[in-house]
């Protein structure tokens, strides 16, 4: 059970938003120290406040742009909270904002940024191997064999998912067309203009099956940063809080085991994280009404909602379905800027920025009257997290 | 089985052993398959760790089991990402269980026809692939399917 008097819920809100123009990856024209900066002061103009008022920081994945650097560059009269989440790819999005969250609420910093700056000209891409001549240690045994990349990594999962449920190709298209529908209203999207057709989805070349090019997340370049601060303070700022509810961060019994032994292998890891956010919240997946599902691959989207409670595993190709996920009129719209599909891969922090433009009521693809804003970070890797923003506090 | 008739290409990362799994891979070369066994609990375990992640003893043995196993899992992979692996699109990496070493999995290719249907629940045996032309050679334990 939940101890109500320990939980997060209510007491932060984010208050400011902060993106650099995203660009298809190596195009960004400044190195990504430079468009940090810019996310982050363009989120402390769209909360209206002061720049001096910053006084933490909180990323994931490794991000190469350290606060020390950031807050000196900025002239900050003081640094008060540092933080990483540690673990790959997205995971750690929504966990960072919880680590801010939970700065704020203890009283160690008051205004907390969480950012993430990626140039993938200026340093290496994600989505090749790196120039390596030899392996040790749990690589050592899937490299050799050619298992490589974040796709090769879960594709085997989906397969399995698949395999134990029936069905999931279907469902992965639906996710894939919605993301690529969202960023056609949506004119920050690199994918803005570009529209993804069925036969262009059905036709694609496969990556490494079950997945096709359109199931694959782009690779880009920009900056992303939002703000968190107390419920109280963020009420006095510019636009209205998106309150934070719950956010979870962590992963099932052995999903770090090595080389694929993970007890439960056909999952997004968020079986018990979903409980315990909706515990936290008091609230269940019938109250969501608009959710952002990191989408490495379409197929952790898939399984993600499952976890969440959408959709039980046998049903996906049948519930998941283009009209269900897509904004305004579908009963479960996901991903309503184009995410890391067709938005940017800013590694979710896009994501969660648009779940806050869904409670601001400023989406390019709005959902009527949102109460409840869902985010799920990172399917697949481990730690993955999740965070649930209200309108109300 | 030579390197001349290695499933993939030369050019990607060898293995190198480390102080924890130095036995797996001079096992290999003997064309042995071993893994780590808990002397606390008797529960075989994968990949090599250095305590039981079930009874939390440090006490594990490498012990052989026999290369025989059934696909978990697999995937086709057509998109190269890296420079080795560019003629060798499309290739089968499979994950193996091994029942009989409390349900286990390893990584491996699935040596025959890349583009032949794979199953999962078939039954495959172990191939040592050896890579002497190495230094140090080392050998990578393939699957194929059992007739």
């Amino acid at each position: 059970m939940v101890d109500r008097e320990l939980t997060i819920k209510g007491r932060t809100a984010i208050a400011g938003i902060g993106e650099t123009v995203y660009y298809k990856r190596a195009q960004a024209p400044d190195p990504e120290f430079r468009m940090c900066l810019d996310a982050i002061l363009a989120a402390a103009e769209d909360a209206g406040l002061a720049v001096d008022d910053i006084d933490g920081f909180a990323s994931y994945s490794n991000d190469r742009n350290e606060p020390s650097h950031i807050a000196s560059a900025l002239g900050l009269p003081e640094l008060r909270f540092s933080n990483m989440v540690w673990g790959g790819g997205g995971g750690g999005g929504s966990a960072a904002v919880a680590n801010a969250a939970a700065a704020v609420a203890a009283g160690y910093a008051n205004y907390v940024v969480v950012f993430r700056a990626l140039a993938q000209g200026q340093f290496g891409r994600f989505g090749q191997a790196p120039p390596l001549r030899g392996i040790s240690g749990p690589m050592a045994y899937t490299m050799p064999y050619g298992l490589v990349s974040p796709a090769q990594m879960f594709a085997m999962r989906v397969q399995r998912f698949m395999h134990e449920y029936g069905g999931g190709q279907a469902a992965q298209k639906a996710v894939s067309m919605a993301s690529y529908h969202h960023a056609q209203a949506n004119p920050r999207a690199v994918m803005h203009g570009r529209p993804l057709t069925e036969e262009a989805y059905d036709g694609a070349r496969w990556i490494v099956e079950p997945f096709r090019l359109y199931d694959c997340c782009m690779e880009n370049d920009g900056a992303a940063a939002i703000i968190v601060t107390s419920a109280e303070r963020a009420a006095d700022l510019r636009h209205p809080p998106a309150h934070i509810w719950a956010a979870e961060q962590g992963s099932d019994l052995g999903q770090g085991l090595p080389v694929h032994n993970a007890p439960d292998y056909a999952t997004s890891n968020f079986k018990t994280l979903a409980k315990h956010l909706y515990d936290t919240a008091g609230v269940g997946p019938h109250d969501i009404d608009v959710i952002q599902s990191y989408e490495n691959f379409t197929g952790g989207v898939v399984m993600s909602l499952v976890e969440h409670g959408f959709c039980e595993p046998e049903e996906v190709d049948k519930v998941l379905t283009f009209e269900n996920l897509t904004a305004p009129n579908g009963s479960l719209p996901i991903n309503t800027s184009g995410g890391n599909l067709a938005e940017c891969y800013m590694h979710g922090l896009e994501l969660i920025i648009e779940a806050v433009r869904q409670v601001r009521g400023t989406s390019t693809s709005q959902v009527a009257d949102v109460e409840l804003s869902l985010v799920t970070s990172g399917p697949m890797v481990t730690p993955v997290s999740n965070l649930l923003l209200s309108a109300s506090r | 089985m030579s390197a001349t008739d290695a499933y993939l290409p030369a050019g990607l990362p060898a293995p190198a052993s480390e102080a924890l799994d130095e036995t797996y891979w001079s096992a290999a070369t003997d064309h042995r398959l071993m893994i780590q066994c808990c002397q606390g609990c008797g529960r075989h375990q994968w990949g090599p760790e250095w305590i039981c992640n079930k009874c939390r003893s440090f006490d594990l043995e490498w012990v052989e089991v026999e290369p025989r196993g059934v696909i978990y899992s697999w995937e086709r992979i057509w998109h190269p990402v890296h420079p080795a692996l560019v003629e060798a699109c499309p290739y089968v990496v499979v994950l193996v269980e091994l029942p009989h070493a409390d349900g286990v999995r390893m990584v491996g290719n699935l040596l025959g026809d890349p583009t032949e249907e794979v199953q999962i629940g078939s039954e495959v045996e172990g191939v040592f692939e050896d890579h002497p032309e190495c230094e140090p050679p080392y050998t990578l334990v393939q699957w194929r399917r059992l007739p």
